[in-house]
Protein backbone atom coordinates (compact mmCIF):
# COMPACT_ATOMS: atom_id res chain seq x y z
CA UNK A 1 0.00 0.00 0.00
CA UNK A 2 0.96 3.56 -0.97
CA UNK A 3 1.23 5.81 2.19
CA UNK A 4 -0.33 8.80 0.23
CA UNK A 5 -3.65 6.04 -0.27
CA UNK A 6 -3.60 5.48 3.72
CA UNK A 7 -4.12 9.50 4.14
CA UNK A 8 -6.35 9.61 1.86
CA UNK A 9 -8.42 7.07 3.52
CA UNK A 10 -8.09 8.25 6.98
CA UNK A 11 -8.35 12.14 5.90
CA UNK A 12 -11.54 11.58 4.20
CA UNK A 13 -14.71 12.39 6.06
CA UNK A 14 -12.91 12.52 9.46
CA UNK A 15 -14.58 12.25 12.45
CA UNK A 16 -14.54 15.64 14.87
CA UNK A 17 -13.36 14.32 17.97
CA UNK A 18 -13.47 16.30 21.42
CA UNK A 19 -9.75 16.75 22.98
CA UNK A 20 -11.41 17.16 26.43
CA UNK A 21 -11.75 12.80 26.14
CA UNK A 22 -9.07 11.47 28.03
CA UNK A 23 -9.91 13.84 31.01
CA UNK A 24 -13.48 13.19 31.26
CA UNK A 25 -13.31 9.53 30.57
CA UNK A 26 -10.68 8.48 32.73
CA UNK A 27 -12.09 10.82 35.77
CA UNK A 28 -14.93 8.59 34.83
CA UNK A 29 -13.28 5.34 35.17
CA UNK A 30 -12.09 6.57 38.51
CA UNK A 31 -15.60 7.57 39.92
CA UNK A 32 -17.19 4.35 38.52
CA UNK A 33 -14.20 1.87 40.53
CA UNK A 34 -14.49 4.03 43.74
CA UNK A 35 -18.59 3.57 43.41
CA UNK A 36 -17.88 -0.29 43.10
CA UNK A 37 -15.25 -0.53 45.85
CA UNK A 38 -18.11 1.84 47.95
CA UNK A 39 -20.29 -0.41 47.21
CA UNK A 40 -19.13 -3.58 47.33
CA UNK A 41 -17.36 -2.64 51.15
CA UNK A 42 -20.49 -1.55 52.20
CA UNK A 43 -22.72 -4.69 51.25
CA UNK A 44 -19.85 -6.85 52.84
CA UNK A 45 -18.58 -5.08 56.10
CA UNK A 46 -20.78 -2.16 56.37
CA UNK A 47 -19.38 0.77 58.69
CA UNK A 48 -17.46 0.22 61.49
CA UNK A 49 -20.06 -0.20 64.70
CA UNK A 50 -17.54 2.77 67.36
CA UNK A 51 -18.62 5.27 64.97
CA UNK A 52 -20.30 7.12 67.15
CA UNK A 53 -17.74 7.54 69.29
CA UNK A 54 -15.52 10.71 68.56
CA UNK A 55 -12.00 9.57 68.37
CA UNK A 56 -13.34 6.51 65.93
CA UNK A 57 -15.11 8.86 64.10
CA UNK A 58 -11.96 10.93 63.46
CA UNK A 59 -9.61 8.18 62.40
CA UNK A 60 -12.39 6.77 60.04
CA UNK A 61 -12.42 10.59 58.67
CA UNK A 62 -8.61 10.79 58.68
CA UNK A 63 -8.43 7.12 56.98
CA UNK A 64 -10.76 7.99 54.48
CA UNK A 65 -9.20 11.57 53.80
CA UNK A 66 -5.69 10.01 53.12
CA UNK A 67 -6.83 7.04 51.16
CA UNK A 68 -9.07 9.84 49.16
CA UNK A 69 -5.84 12.09 48.61
CA UNK A 70 -3.73 9.40 47.63
CA UNK A 71 -6.10 8.75 44.74
CA UNK A 72 -7.00 12.42 43.31
CA UNK A 73 -3.31 13.40 43.62
CA UNK A 74 -2.74 10.14 41.74
CA UNK A 75 -5.40 10.70 39.35
CA UNK A 76 -3.64 13.89 38.24
CA UNK A 77 -0.61 11.79 37.39
CA UNK A 78 -2.63 9.24 35.53
CA UNK A 79 -4.58 11.40 33.45
CA UNK A 80 -1.37 13.06 32.43
CA UNK A 81 0.64 9.81 31.93
CA UNK A 82 -2.40 8.70 29.37
CA UNK A 83 -1.36 11.24 26.88
CA UNK A 84 1.78 10.62 24.26
CA UNK A 85 4.96 12.11 26.16
CA UNK A 86 3.26 12.95 29.38
CA UNK A 87 6.06 11.30 31.40
CA UNK A 88 7.78 14.50 31.13
CA UNK A 89 5.64 16.27 33.27
CA UNK A 90 4.61 13.12 35.58
CA UNK A 91 7.54 12.35 37.63
CA UNK A 92 6.66 9.28 39.93
CA UNK A 93 7.73 10.75 42.90
CA UNK A 94 5.56 14.01 42.52
CA UNK A 95 2.62 11.47 42.72
CA UNK A 96 4.45 9.50 45.82
CA UNK A 97 4.09 12.83 48.20
CA UNK A 98 0.99 11.67 49.68
CA UNK A 99 2.42 8.51 51.43
CA UNK A 100 5.49 10.16 52.24
CA UNK A 101 3.28 12.95 54.08
CA UNK A 102 1.62 9.91 55.77
CA UNK A 103 4.97 7.97 56.52
CA UNK A 104 6.55 11.64 58.08
CA UNK A 105 3.30 11.86 60.24
CA UNK A 106 3.82 7.86 61.60
CA UNK A 107 7.47 8.63 62.40
CA UNK A 108 6.45 11.95 64.41
CA UNK A 109 3.68 10.15 66.41
CA UNK A 110 6.00 7.16 66.76
CA UNK A 111 8.98 9.80 67.99
CA UNK A 112 6.27 11.09 70.45
CA UNK A 113 5.38 8.03 72.56
CA UNK A 114 7.42 5.67 74.24
CA UNK A 115 9.37 2.59 72.93
CA UNK A 116 7.10 -0.41 74.33
CA UNK A 117 4.15 0.84 72.37
CA UNK A 118 5.19 0.57 68.99
CA UNK A 119 4.62 -2.45 68.26
CA UNK A 120 1.43 -2.39 69.66
CA UNK A 121 0.55 1.33 67.37
CA UNK A 122 1.71 -0.49 63.96
CA UNK A 123 0.90 -3.96 64.96
CA UNK A 124 -2.86 -3.53 65.35
CA UNK A 125 -5.27 -6.51 64.91
CA UNK A 126 -6.27 -6.06 61.67
CA UNK A 127 -2.90 -6.08 59.62
CA UNK A 128 -3.05 -9.27 57.74
CA UNK A 129 -6.80 -8.77 56.82
CA UNK A 130 -5.55 -4.86 55.68
CA UNK A 131 -2.82 -6.25 54.04
CA UNK A 132 -4.82 -8.83 51.88
CA UNK A 133 -7.71 -7.23 51.34
CA UNK A 134 -6.60 -3.55 50.07
CA UNK A 135 -4.71 -5.52 47.37
CA UNK A 136 -7.63 -8.19 46.57
CA UNK A 137 -10.79 -5.13 46.13
CA UNK A 138 -8.03 -3.18 44.14
CA UNK A 139 -8.50 -5.62 41.23
CA UNK A 140 -11.74 -4.10 40.27
CA UNK A 141 -10.95 -0.57 39.92
CA UNK A 142 -7.46 -1.61 38.71
CA UNK A 143 -9.20 -3.22 36.19
CA UNK A 144 -11.96 -0.58 35.26
CA UNK A 145 -8.62 2.19 35.09
CA UNK A 146 -6.27 -0.24 32.71
CA UNK A 147 -9.35 -0.96 30.22
CA UNK A 148 -10.37 3.11 29.89
CA UNK A 149 -6.10 3.37 29.76
CA UNK A 150 -6.17 1.45 26.65
CA UNK A 151 -8.43 3.29 24.79
CA UNK A 152 -5.88 6.66 25.53
CA UNK A 153 -1.94 6.49 24.34
CA UNK A 154 0.44 6.16 27.32
CA UNK A 155 4.23 6.08 25.84
CA UNK A 156 5.53 5.45 29.36
CA UNK A 157 3.84 2.02 30.20
CA UNK A 158 5.45 0.96 33.07
CA UNK A 159 4.34 4.51 34.84
CA UNK A 160 1.53 4.30 33.35
CA UNK A 161 0.73 1.24 35.20
CA UNK A 162 2.25 2.14 38.23
CA UNK A 163 -0.54 4.87 38.92
CA UNK A 164 -3.27 2.99 37.52
CA UNK A 165 -2.21 0.84 40.21
CA UNK A 166 -1.95 3.16 43.27
CA UNK A 167 -5.02 5.02 42.05
CA UNK A 168 -6.34 1.15 42.46
CA UNK A 169 -5.01 0.67 45.89
CA UNK A 170 -5.81 3.87 47.08
CA UNK A 171 -9.38 3.56 46.18
CA UNK A 172 -9.83 -0.33 47.60
CA UNK A 173 -8.09 1.88 50.68
CA UNK A 174 -10.90 4.09 50.89
CA UNK A 175 -13.32 1.28 50.60
CA UNK A 176 -11.73 -0.58 53.42
CA UNK A 177 -11.36 2.56 55.79
CA UNK A 178 -14.67 2.59 56.03
CA UNK A 179 -14.71 -0.96 58.90
CA UNK A 180 -11.24 -0.59 59.49
CA UNK A 181 -11.01 -0.42 63.46
CA UNK A 182 -7.02 -0.21 63.87
CA UNK A 183 -6.70 3.31 64.79
CA UNK A 184 -3.01 4.51 65.37
CA UNK A 185 -0.97 7.14 62.47
CA UNK A 186 1.78 4.45 62.03
CA UNK A 187 -0.81 1.30 61.30
CA UNK A 188 -2.28 3.74 58.33
CA UNK A 189 1.06 4.68 57.23
CA UNK A 190 2.82 1.22 57.28
CA UNK A 191 -0.50 -1.21 56.07
CA UNK A 192 -2.28 1.51 54.10
CA UNK A 193 0.40 2.90 52.67
CA UNK A 194 2.65 -0.23 52.22
CA UNK A 195 -0.16 -1.90 50.14
CA UNK A 196 -0.80 0.80 47.82
CA UNK A 197 2.85 0.83 46.98
CA UNK A 198 1.94 -2.75 46.71
CA UNK A 199 -0.33 -2.11 44.47
CA UNK A 200 1.73 0.49 42.35
CA UNK A 201 4.76 -2.36 41.83
CA UNK A 202 2.45 -4.71 40.44
CA UNK A 203 0.30 -2.40 38.54
CA UNK A 204 4.21 -1.02 37.19
CA UNK A 205 4.86 -5.03 36.22
CA UNK A 206 1.41 -5.46 34.37
CA UNK A 207 1.85 -1.80 32.74
CA UNK A 208 3.86 -3.26 30.03
CA UNK A 209 1.73 -6.01 29.50
CA UNK A 210 -1.52 -4.45 29.35
CA UNK A 211 -0.79 -1.34 28.03
CA UNK A 212 0.63 -1.92 24.89
CA UNK A 213 -1.11 -0.01 21.87
CA UNK B 1 13.37 19.80 8.18
CA UNK B 2 10.24 20.01 10.00
CA UNK B 3 7.59 22.85 8.90
CA UNK B 4 6.80 25.22 11.56
CA UNK B 5 5.28 23.87 15.38
CA UNK B 6 2.44 26.58 14.57
CA UNK B 7 0.98 25.45 11.22
CA UNK B 8 1.24 22.26 12.41
CA UNK B 9 -0.80 22.24 15.26
CA UNK B 10 -3.35 24.44 13.56
CA UNK B 11 -4.15 21.87 10.81
CA UNK B 12 -4.19 19.51 13.88
CA UNK B 13 -6.63 21.55 16.12
CA UNK B 14 -8.61 22.08 12.58
CA UNK B 15 -9.00 18.49 11.47
CA UNK B 16 -9.61 17.19 15.49
CA UNK B 17 -12.48 19.83 14.33
CA UNK B 18 -13.16 17.76 11.43
CA UNK B 19 -11.80 19.79 8.40
CA UNK B 20 -10.75 17.56 6.24
CA UNK B 21 -8.43 19.63 4.08
CA UNK B 22 -6.24 20.66 7.05
CA UNK B 23 -6.34 17.25 8.25
CA UNK B 24 -5.25 15.94 5.10
CA UNK B 25 -2.31 18.49 5.05
CA UNK B 26 -1.35 17.58 8.38
CA UNK B 27 -0.80 13.91 7.69
CA UNK B 28 1.05 14.61 4.30
CA UNK B 29 3.46 16.47 6.01
CA UNK B 30 4.17 14.42 8.97
CA UNK B 31 4.17 11.58 5.95
CA UNK B 32 7.27 13.03 4.65
CA UNK B 33 8.91 13.89 8.00
CA UNK B 34 8.36 10.40 9.49
CA UNK B 35 9.38 8.64 6.49
CA UNK B 36 12.83 10.54 7.35
CA UNK B 37 13.06 9.56 10.48
CA UNK B 38 11.71 6.32 10.50
CA UNK B 39 14.26 5.69 7.42
CA UNK B 40 17.42 6.60 9.19
CA UNK B 41 16.60 5.24 12.72
CA UNK B 42 15.94 1.89 10.61
CA UNK B 43 19.13 2.62 8.32
CA UNK B 44 20.85 1.96 11.85
CA UNK B 45 19.62 -1.50 12.46
CA UNK B 46 20.12 -2.88 8.42
CA UNK B 47 16.62 -2.09 7.43
CA UNK B 48 14.95 -0.65 4.58
CA UNK B 49 12.32 1.57 3.21
CA UNK B 50 9.74 -0.94 2.92
CA UNK B 51 9.94 -1.35 6.39
CA UNK B 52 10.50 2.20 7.53
CA UNK B 53 6.91 2.71 5.18
CA UNK B 54 5.60 0.22 7.14
CA UNK B 55 6.24 1.49 10.19
CA UNK B 56 5.35 4.83 8.68
CA UNK B 57 2.06 3.71 8.17
CA UNK B 58 1.63 1.78 11.62
CA UNK B 59 2.79 5.46 13.14
CA UNK B 60 0.11 7.36 10.99
CA UNK B 61 -2.40 4.64 11.83
CA UNK B 62 -1.23 5.61 15.52
CA UNK B 63 -1.83 8.85 14.96
CA UNK B 64 -5.04 8.73 13.59
CA UNK B 65 -6.62 6.30 15.63
CA UNK B 66 -5.35 7.95 18.74
CA UNK B 67 -5.93 11.81 17.71
CA UNK B 68 -7.81 12.67 20.92
CA UNK B 69 -5.37 12.36 23.14
CA UNK B 70 -3.65 16.20 21.70
CA UNK B 71 -4.46 18.25 24.60
CA UNK B 72 -4.32 21.62 22.18
CA UNK B 73 -3.05 23.72 25.36
CA UNK B 74 0.10 21.81 24.64
CA UNK B 75 2.63 21.65 21.96
CA UNK B 76 2.21 19.50 18.94
CA UNK B 77 4.99 18.44 17.98
CA UNK B 78 6.11 16.71 21.22
CA UNK B 79 2.75 14.95 20.94
CA UNK B 80 3.52 13.70 17.37
CA UNK B 81 7.05 12.55 18.23
CA UNK B 82 6.53 10.59 21.30
CA UNK B 83 4.35 8.28 19.09
CA UNK B 84 6.89 8.35 16.67
CA UNK B 85 9.08 7.34 19.44
CA UNK B 86 6.85 5.12 20.93
CA UNK B 87 6.28 3.05 17.51
CA UNK B 88 9.85 2.99 16.60
CA UNK B 89 11.01 1.56 19.96
CA UNK B 90 7.47 -0.61 19.91
CA UNK B 91 8.57 -2.32 16.25
CA UNK B 92 12.23 -2.93 17.42
CA UNK B 93 10.98 -4.86 20.16
CA UNK B 94 8.76 -7.02 17.90
CA UNK B 95 11.05 -7.40 15.58
CA UNK B 96 14.26 -8.14 16.75
CA UNK B 97 16.12 -11.00 15.85
CA UNK B 98 13.38 -11.78 13.26
CA UNK B 99 14.86 -10.57 10.47
CA UNK B 100 17.59 -11.38 8.18
CA UNK B 101 20.26 -8.97 8.49
CA UNK B 102 21.37 -7.26 5.71
CA UNK B 103 24.66 -5.30 4.64
CA UNK B 104 25.02 -2.49 6.20
CA UNK B 105 26.36 -0.50 2.51
CA UNK B 106 22.45 -1.05 1.77
CA UNK B 107 21.05 0.41 4.50
CA UNK B 108 23.11 3.34 4.13
CA UNK B 109 22.03 3.81 0.15
CA UNK B 110 18.71 3.70 1.43
CA UNK B 111 18.73 5.95 4.05
CA UNK B 112 19.81 8.17 1.51
CA UNK B 113 16.98 8.61 -0.86
CA UNK B 114 14.85 11.32 -0.80
CA UNK B 115 12.48 11.36 1.82
CA UNK B 116 9.34 12.40 -0.53
CA UNK B 117 10.00 9.09 -2.72
CA UNK B 118 7.48 6.77 -1.04
CA UNK B 119 7.81 2.94 -1.12
CA UNK B 120 5.06 0.83 -1.24
CA UNK B 121 4.55 -0.55 2.30
CA UNK B 122 4.16 -4.49 2.41
CA UNK B 123 0.35 -3.87 4.13
CA UNK B 124 -2.03 -4.76 1.45
CA UNK B 125 -5.31 -2.24 2.13
CA UNK B 126 -7.79 -4.62 0.21
CA UNK B 127 -6.51 -7.54 1.74
CA UNK B 128 -6.54 -5.96 5.25
CA UNK B 129 -10.04 -5.09 4.71
CA UNK B 130 -11.31 -8.16 3.87
CA UNK B 131 -10.47 -9.35 7.06
CA UNK B 132 -12.10 -7.28 8.88
CA UNK B 133 -16.07 -8.00 9.86
CA UNK B 134 -18.41 -7.33 7.51
CA UNK B 135 -19.87 -4.22 8.75
CA UNK B 136 -16.62 -2.58 9.52
CA UNK B 137 -15.45 -3.49 6.04
CA UNK B 138 -18.64 -2.30 4.13
CA UNK B 139 -18.71 1.29 6.45
CA UNK B 140 -15.17 1.88 5.61
CA UNK B 141 -15.69 1.77 2.14
CA UNK B 142 -18.31 3.22 1.88
CA UNK B 143 -17.07 6.50 4.34
CA UNK B 144 -13.10 6.61 3.52
CA UNK B 145 -12.36 5.05 0.43
CA UNK B 146 -15.73 5.82 -1.77
CA UNK B 147 -15.91 9.04 0.13
CA UNK B 148 -20.09 9.19 0.65
CA UNK B 149 -21.31 11.16 3.71
CA UNK B 150 -22.13 9.47 6.53
CA UNK B 151 -25.98 9.50 5.68
CA UNK B 152 -25.40 7.86 2.36
CA UNK B 153 -23.78 5.52 3.29
CA UNK B 154 -26.46 4.74 5.73
CA UNK B 155 -28.80 4.56 3.03
CA UNK B 156 -26.31 2.25 1.12
CA UNK B 157 -25.22 -1.02 4.00
CA UNK B 158 -28.76 -0.67 5.24
CA UNK B 159 -27.59 0.79 9.13
CA UNK B 160 -28.36 3.60 11.21
CA UNK B 161 -26.08 6.44 10.78
CA UNK B 162 -24.95 5.96 14.54
CA UNK B 163 -23.93 2.36 13.43
CA UNK B 164 -21.72 3.64 10.29
CA UNK B 165 -19.99 6.02 12.56
CA UNK B 166 -19.35 3.52 15.38
CA UNK B 167 -18.74 0.72 12.40
CA UNK B 168 -15.97 3.19 11.03
CA UNK B 169 -14.58 3.96 14.26
CA UNK B 170 -13.65 0.52 15.23
CA UNK B 171 -12.92 -0.36 11.96
CA UNK B 172 -9.70 2.09 11.97
CA UNK B 173 -8.98 0.61 14.82
CA UNK B 174 -9.26 -3.06 13.99
CA UNK B 175 -7.33 -1.80 11.15
CA UNK B 176 -4.52 -0.41 13.27
CA UNK B 177 -3.95 -3.52 15.16
CA UNK B 178 -4.10 -5.69 11.79
CA UNK B 179 -1.08 -3.27 10.50
CA UNK B 180 0.53 -3.35 13.96
CA UNK B 181 0.59 -7.73 13.95
CA UNK B 182 1.10 -8.00 10.45
CA UNK B 183 4.62 -6.27 11.14
CA UNK B 184 5.05 -8.81 14.39
CA UNK B 185 5.04 -11.90 11.86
Amino acid sequence: MKTNDLVRVLSTNVEPVSPRRVDRELAGAIVVGAAVVLGLALIARGIRPDIHDLHAFIFLLLKVGFAAVVVVWGSVYLIRLARPGGEVKAPIMGAAWPLIGIALLALISLLAAPLWHWQSMAMEEGWLECLISIPLIAIVPFAVVVWELRRMAPTNLVRAGALAGLVAGGTSAIGYALHCTDDSLPFIALWYGGTIVLCTLVGAILGSRLLRW
Amino acid sequence: MLANETELKKLMVAGLNGDEASYRALLEQLSAYLRGYFRAKLAQVSQGATEAEDLLQEALMAIHTRRHTYDPSELFTPWMHAIARYKLIDYLRRTRGSRVDVPIDDASEVAAQDKHIAAESNHDLQKLLSQLPDKMRRAIQCVKIDGLSVAEAANRCGMSESAVKVNVHRGLKALAALIAREERA
